[in-house]
């Protein structure tokens, strides 16, 4: 593996961990944590495609990071819209 | 405070079991025997350019089905699950926000293409990478951006049933042919091999894969369904 490759995949790392803690830690809007989430899986995927595993790569990003963040919007809109106060 | 320095500690204790791996890690320069055995028979023995596929859908063809299996198994317990709070009828619930002239139109826009590529995806799976499982997975996510767009429509049920009951018979049917007509049960080798990179090559796999892929679609389909007919519960 070449320098450049692992600065890159620390890098992504760096991002990754950041993207986690905002998912989870952040005061912000529930929106703004799903999307963090997705970011996680979506550098998740870059990575496996630096591990040349180009085939887990586009499991992780159809699923980790399309499906799950949509069905969570999906969840949150109905949640939002059964609020009843 | 106490939980709060358990917690400190747990992290130390894994960052220190990850801190080992990474430092005793020593990338081999020569492939191990079994993956040494599926680099060098894949080519001529199953046909196919994608040597995970060929490790998928062929050596460890009875993993794959279990897989689907457990799949399946996951979308009957959703909708099982689910199944007591269906909406009667259209409109009894509470009246929902339109969506946005964005999502509208980009969903016209963008859900041939999502499934054009997930077909291509998964009839491609011994040539590129990706196959089946990613191929259904893109599929499913065609239909949830039809269904983020207009929750109240309705995707049949009974289409969804028959596309994966069929794909699941074909499947196994497939793999009972093998043992008649090549060495077991899903060899791949009952059709030509014909030459490596050909679309119509690797035997049966495209035909396997692509039952896989439409299996896995209607799969996830149907939970996101049962998903969004569901009344708040």
């Amino acid at each position: 593996m070449s320098a450049l490759l692992i600065e890159m995949s620390l890098l992504l790392s760096v991002t990754m961990v950041a993207a986690a803690i905002l998912a989870t830690r952040g005061r912000q809007s529930l929106a703004i944590a799903i999307l963090a989430a997705g970011l996680v899986s979506l550098l998740a995927s870059v990575q496996y495609l630096l591990l040349a595993a180009p085939d887990v790569a586009m499991t992780e990003a159809a699923i980790g990071s399309g499906l799950t963040t949509f069905l969570f919007f999906f969840v949150l809109g109905r949640v939002r819209g059964g609020e009843r106060d | 405070m106490i939980r709060r320095l358990f917690v400190i500690l747990l992290l130390l204790g894994l960052g220190a079991i990850f801190a080992g791996l990474v430092g005793g890690y020593t990338p081999n320069d020569a492939l191990n025997l079994s993956a040494r055995y599926y680099a060098e028979h894949t080519a001529q023995d199953i046909g196919a350019a994608n040597i995970v596929t060929a490790i998928i859908v062929t050596f460890r063809g009875l993993d794959t089905l279990g897989e689907v299996t457990v799949l399946f198994l996951t979308a009957a317990i959703v909708g099982l699950v689910l199944s007591h709070g269906h909406r009667e009828g259209e409109g009894s619930g509470r009246e929902l926000p339109p969506a946005g002239e964005l999502l509208t139109t980009g969903t016209q826009l963008l859900v041939p293409l999502i499934l054009l590529l997930g077909v291509y995806v998964f009839v491609n799976g011994h040539l590129t990478p990706g196959g089946g499982f990613q191929g259904g997975a893109i599929l499913a996510s065609a239909i949830l951006l039809l269904l983020l767009t207009d929750p109240l429509r309705r995707i049949s049920h009974g289409l969804i049933a028959t596309i994966e009951s069929t794909a699941g018979l074909v499947f196994v049917g497939i793999g009972v042919l093998g043992i008649f007509f090549a060495g077991g049960f899903l060899d791949n080798r009952i059709l030509p091999i014909g030459s490596l990179g050909a679309l119509f090559s690797a035997g049966a796999i495209p035909i396997v894969y692509s039952f896989i892929g439409l299996k896995v679609g209607a799969e996830f389909s149907s939970m996101l369904a049962n998903l969004s007919e569901t009344e708040d519960l």
